[in-house]
Order: structure tokens, then sequence, then C-alpha cells
């Protein structure tokens, strides 16, 4: 009976979409109502001031720092982590030996898949903390001391790593260490998921291609590339929040959180310094609630830009 | 001024979590957080009304219980459970339940508007605001406390503290902070080390420069510095400027006063650090505290700069012999307060105003501040306590040396209160001492960078303005 089935669903899913509505909407809701107060965060007393924060906002030089040191994670981030995760999954899926079993990796491949899925299974903070050793700015940083001991950098001038503001293409060198991190940490899931993908594209197609006389690079950029768009477009997506976000390693591996002199500064960074620094929990929050919106607007017209029709196999 | 920073590896992803919620990112669990804060009633006190005496200045009454929350950082917290005995002594039916966090913030600020802890040591890098707890009336002043009778001495507590105590704990001409720890900041050297080598420590930048050579023939550093958190060198900075100048420049500049920072003797105060620099006479690498503590401990560099709680928090790896002793900042020639030494109480307790159980707080800062309580707090921390005589027999050359120094010293100290007033100058000075140690800025750059600083807050209306009088 179909009233009977309208009842058994009202009655799974009235517990979720309530807590749903009580642990995120209505907390979302709040942070939203607080970016419009003059809230310190310490007390339950807060003052009504309109658009005050939002305006305030625009002019804070900090946050345009912080908007371009995003920018350029959001730009960074994606492009060389999908593209780092399509070579290996490439070489790992259909980079081989062409023979007549047909298509297949290189030779070694499982080992490679779980080799590189492996800081994946590392909890953010345990790969900031042990790319602080890596990352020491003395002889007894791995790098350094390495580079030390084979005479390529001074032992009076060791890289700096996190602890440099100054620009390599125009953007700090701390921004360019980190990012170094993310694509090392993120490139690994990607890489499964795209060799997901490829695996469910049929042999044939590789096939064909290849009695056609297509080499390694027509096979990927002909066959492989335009069959993966879906997973690339929503991968572009998720490590678009990922480089909004990066605060774990700019908390835990950057001199006072987005330093060397607000040279890492993000827009997480700034948050936290208005809300937990400086008492200004309604001006973090009218932050807060500008970075979703902005966050919202970027991966809607992401998904946007990349919808096409879709190829079944 | 917290002086005990956590140590950055011991973040745990719980923690790392929270906060990253709390400040906005997963909304999701961070709009929880807000939420727990807005709407509450305040909570009535249920732990006082008993008869006040002598021995119980505040009434607190029997059965009541009462929360402390201890910052469990470079001074550990033994010195801590020390007090419970000594408080439950006199009081042996109030419970008190303590616990220790490095996280003061993290754990204490979402209750602060709800149902707080009854006294909260507010201490370390995550630390709570001092001034927007006092602005926002989240904590209780404290003056009562200073007129109670000492808990095991003649007197009230306020004369059994060390000279500077009450002053670093008022604001806005009331006292809410009481400081437990008294801590004294120099250039720290193995005296074993200088021995051997027939050096003799300096007093002045001149002979520092002159020895610099020689302890580089060594194939040791003459300095090494915190290059990760920027108030270390800041400290140093600052005793620099003060001894140059005097104690009214830097009191303008806490009171933002108009073209503070371009009063005379300010910059040529500074370049004796410009030209430490420019000589290559730090260690290379951007070391964190406890790197470049250990480095100094390693024989790496001949001098530190840091405060006294360097003894206990490096224990477990100071070498044998090792002579650790601690020498007042150098000064210059024409320097007018060239004997004033840097030293100030810290680790501060502040008792929430909407704690239930305040009258058993006070109690219990009256235990902490007694002669039997610093006398162990000196013993297990090797760290002066803020009440006078703390350090009479303690057995220690880092001790030793400070109290020393304590004594060669004239009475006025050395303090900066504008990173307590605004988080903004706190931040940007921070950066910039870091800046000025890199070799990226001039004494005459940092000097303007920090006016135009002084000058953005003076203007900007959100910010509420403190004033300096002491």
């Amino acid at each position: 009976m179909r009233h009977g089935v309208a009842r058994f669903v009202t009655g799974f899913l009235a517990l979720p979409v309530a807590l749903y509505l009580f642990y995120v909407v209505w907390p979302f809701a709040q942070a939203a109502g607080y970016s419009l107060t003059d809230w310190g965060g310490y007390s339950d007393s807060q003052r009504f001031v309109g658009l005050d924060n939002y305006v305030r906002l625009f002019s804070d030089e900090l946050i345009r720092k912080a908007f371009w040191h995003n920018v350029f994670f959001l730009v960074t981030v994606p492009l060389f982590t999908i593209a780092l995760a399509l070579f290996l999954a490439f070489l790992l899926n259909v980079g081989g030996r062409e023979d007549r079993a047909g298509i297949r990796g290189v030779f070694g491949s499982a080992i490679y898949k779980v080799i590189f899925f492996f800081p994946q299974v590392l909890s953010l903070v345990v790969i900031a903390v042990m790319w602080q050793q890596i990352y020491r700015t003395d002889g007894q940083g791995l790098i350094n001391g390495l580079l030390i001991k084979i005479g390529l950098v001074d032992a009076d001038n060791p890289i700096a790593f996190t602890a440099d503001p100054e620009p390599f293409l125009g953007v700090p060198a701390v921004l360019w260490w980190l990012l170094f991190i993310a694509v090392w940490s993120g490139a690994g899931f990607y890489m499964v998921l795209f060799s997901a993908a490829m695996q469910s594209i049929p042999k044939d197609i590789y096939e064909a291609a290849i009695l056609d006389g297509a080499g390694r690079f027509h096979t990927f950029f002909k066959v492989t590339l335009p069959l993966l768009r879906d997973s690339i477009s929503v991968a572009w997506v998720y490590l678009g929040f990922i480089a909004l976000d990066m605060y774990a390693l700019v908390f835990v591996m950057t001199p006072s959180q987005g330093g060397p002199n607000h040279a890492s500064e993000i827009f997480a960074s700034v948050i936290q310094f208005n809300a937990f620094q400086k008492g200004q929990f309604g001006y973090a929050c009218a932050i807060a609630v500008a970075l979703a919106i902005f966050t919202i607007l970027l991966a809607a017209l992401q998904l946007r830009i990349t919808r096409r029709e879709r190829i079944e196999f | 001024m917290s002086v005990s920073p956590e140590k950055f590896g011991d973040v745990s992803r719980r923690t790392l979590l929270r906060r990253a919620a709390a400040a906005g990112l997963l909304a999701v669990p961070a709009a929880g957080l807000l939420s727990a804060c807005a709407g509450s009633e305040p909570s009535k006190s249920d732990g006082g009304g008993a008869a006040k005496s002598k021995d119980n200045p505040f009434g607190v009454k029997d059965g009541s219980a009462v929360k402390v929350v201890v910052f469990n950082g470079g001074l550990g917290d033994q010195w801590a459970k020390e007090d419970k005995v000594i408080f439950n002594a006199k009081h042996a039916n109030v419970t008190v339940n303590m616990s220790s966090t490095q996280k003061i913030k993290t754990e204490e600020q979402p209750k602060m508007a709800t149902q707080p802890s009854d006294l909260v040591m507010n201490s370390g890098a995550d630390m709570m605001d001092r001034s927007t707890l006092i602005n926002e009336g989240a904590i209780e002043p404290l003056d009562d406390l200073l007129t109670a009778p000492a808990w095991d001495s003649e007197g009230t507590v306020a004369d059994s503290l060390l000279p500077g105590t009450v002053a670093d704990g008022t604001q806005n001409g009331k006292f809410y902070v009481v400081n437990v720890a008294y801590t004294v900041w120099g250039n720290w050297y193995n005296a074993a080390l200088f021995k051997k080598e027939g050096w003799t420590a300096p007093t002045t930048w001149d002979e520092f420069f002159a020895l610099a050579p020689k302890i580089k023939a060594k194939g040791m550093a003459p300095y090494v510095h915190d290059a990760v958190h920027g108030y270390y060198p800041r400290w140093a900075l600052f005793a620099s400027i003060w001894k140059a100048v005097g104690k009214q420049a830097v009191v303008d500049i806490d009171n933002l006063k108009d073209g503070a920072w371009k009063a005379d003797g300010i910059v040529a105060a500074l370049e004796p650090w410009e030209k430490l620099v420019k000589d290559k006479l730090l260690l290379p690498g951007k070391l964190d505290h406890t790197q470049s503590q250990q480095a100094f401990l390693d024989g790496k560099a001949a001098f530190i700069q840091v405060g006294t709680w360097l003894k206990n928090e490096m224990a477990a790896t100071i070498p044998p012999g090792f002579e650790m002793t601690i020498s007042d900042y150098w000064s210059k020639s024409g320097d007018k307060a060239a004997k004033d030494v840097f030293a100030s109480s810290g680790e501060g307790f502040v008792v929430p105003s909407k704690a239930p159980n305040k009258e058993a707080a006070k109690e219990f800062l009256r235990a902490i501040l007694s002669k039997a309580g610093s006398a162990k707090f000196a013993e297990l921390t090797k760290s002066l306590a803020s009440t006078k005589g703390s350090g009479d027999n303690v057995q220690d050359t880092a001790l030793a040396s400070a109290n020393s120094l304590m004594k060669s010293g004239s009475s006025d100290l050395i303090s900066v209160k504008f990173p307590d007033f605004y988080a903004d100058l706190d931040k940007e000075s921070q950066n910039l001492s870091e800046e000025l140690m890199a070799g990226r800025l001039t004494a005459q750059q940092f000097v303007d960078k920090m006016q135009a600083a002084a000058d953005k807050v003076a203007k900007d209306s959100s910010i509420k303005k403190q004033t300096r009088t002491a």
C-alpha cells in the first residue's frame, strides 16, 4: 500500500533529518546570525551591527592577502595533484608493455599502488609533524642534512622552507613548500580514483587505438583523458575545497600560524586570529560566511562548466 | 604575557580538528560550538555563605567542590598537586577537582559563558585573550584576595607578593589576574664552558662583540634564538629599548602615543641586534624554541636569550656538568636604565565570573600564594614564585643566578604591556621581530613599521583602548 510506504520512509527519515537540521543547518544559520553582530566570543552579550562586518571585510588588507594565497592554492593544488595522479594512474594501469596479454600497467604496479596511497591513511597532522622533521631548517633536517653532506647546500645558509617568505615566481616560497606537501599527500587518493575509472574503460577501445598505431601519448590524450572527464571534474571540486582550507598545514608548519610576516596567511588563519586571538567572533563569522558563499559559488561554477554529455560504455 | 609555550608537535588531531571546527572550517561542529556559547543563564554561587574568619576569609562552605584547571606546560603540574594538599590541610571537607591541560583556550573558552571551571590557569600558547576576558566581563575582579590575610605569614596577601605582581595582574584599575610564577629573562650561558675557555660573560654589547670572534674560533655560534615564535626575540628587543631610553618611552609605546616609536634612541637601541645578524653571529637555521634550546645545550651556540623556565623545560636533556647561568641583557654606553632587569610575574590564574564556587577558588589562590606553597613551587619548577622568599632554600645554578640577577638589578622592572592590550600589535610585533632577526629589516625599518602598526590600531574604533599608568 502506498500509504504504508510513505509512513515507513518517514519513520526512517524523521530522526536523521531532525539531527541534521539541529546539528548542521541550525548552527549554520546561527553563524550567519553572529556575523551580523559584534559578539566577542566570551560573553552572551552582543550588539546587532548589520552588514558592518561585511563592509569591513573588503577593506581588510590581511583578508586580501589571504584571498590571493587561497587563490594560489585553488589553482595549483588541483592542477598538480590531478596531473600527478593521472600520470601515476596511467602508468599503473595502461602504461606498461603491450603484448599478447593486452594492456597492463608498468612492472610492479600493485606495490606502487600501495606506496602511493600510503599518505592517505595518515592524518594530516601526522603528515605535518613528519614534514616538520623533513623540512627542519638546520643540518639535522632530512633534506638539509643530505644536501649539506653532498655539498649542494651551504651549512651556514640552509634552506629555510616554511620560514622563507622570499617570492619564487611571485609567490612566497613558504606556499610552494606547503603546496608540495599537499600534492604529495593528496595524489595517492586521486590515483586510486582515476585507476578505478580507467579500469572501467573497455580494453577493446585501447586495443583498437593501438591497432591504429597510437602510442602511449596518443592513447592517453585521445582515449583515457576524455573518458575520465567526469572523475576529473569531481576531483577538481574536492581538491578546490581542500585548497580553500589548508588550515592544518599552515597552523602546524608555519611560524606564527600564517607567517613569516603574513607570508602564508590564508582565510582560515585570518578567521582563527580574529576569533580566538583578537576576540572578534562576529567579524570572524562574517569572514567564514563569506568564505562559505565563495566556496559554494566556485563549486557550482565548476560543475556547470564541466557538465557535458555522458558517454555510456 | 605567556611564558611557557606548548610544544607544537603535541597538537593532537582531535584538538586540531576542534580548533579548525571552531574557526568555522568544519562548519558542522563549529556552529555547534558557537551555539554552546550563547543564551545561557548566569549560574548562582553555591560554594560560599559559611562564616568568615581569618582562616576562612571568603566563607568557603564545607562540603562544596572547586574545579581547578592547571596549565601543564614548561613548569609541569606537580606543584599544583602540592597546593591541593596544603589547601585540604585547612579545608578537609572541600573537594578539589584538579585537571591539567596544555589547551586552555580550546577547552575553557567554550565554557566561559555557561558553566566555567572555578579557577583557570590562563597560560601557554593556547591562552584566552586577557583583555577580551576583562572587557566582556567574563572574569571576576579579585581585589578582596589582595586584602585578605596571607595563608601562613604576617600581613595581607598583597604584602607577601614580589614587586610587580599586583601591577601585572591589574587592568582598568582592578586586580583580575593572579600570577603565581616569577620569571626573569636574560642571556643564558654555560658557566662551566666559560671557565674552561677563560671567557668572561659580557655585560655590554661591546664586550659581547669583542668576545664573539673567540667563540666563533671554537666552532660555535655566539648566539641562537627561537625563529618560529616571535615573542621570544621580542623580549630581547624590548629589553634593549627599555635599557636605552628608559621606562617612559615604553609606557608611551604601550599607550599608543603619537610618534612614540620615533623617540630618540630607540633605533640605536636595536642597532646592535641588526649588527648581530649582519655579522653572522647567529646559529644558521630557523629553529623553534626547543630546537634552539637544545642547540644551546649541545654547545652549538654560546648564548641563548629566554626566561627562567628554561631549566625545567629542558631538564631531560641537560648534559652533565652543564652550568646553566643567566645574565642580564647586554646594555651599551649611554643607556638610561642599564640596571633595570626584565622580570615579571606570570602564569596567571583567573576566576570566571560565572564560576559556581568563587569563594573556594579565591581560597585556593591563597593556598597557592602561601609560603609553603611557593617554596614547593620553586623546589619543583626551579623557577621563582611570585611570593617573596620562595627560592631561599633551593640549591641550583640557574635559580641562584636568577636570584643574584634580581639582587644586582634596580627596583624597576622592564615590562611591556601592548601585546596584552592589542592582539593586532602583538602579532605584528612578533612578525617584525622575527623579520629583524632574519636580517630582512633594519632597525630603522622595524621602528617605522611598528609606528605604522601602532597608528593603525590607534585609529581603529573597533578596538577598545587600554591605558598603562605604572
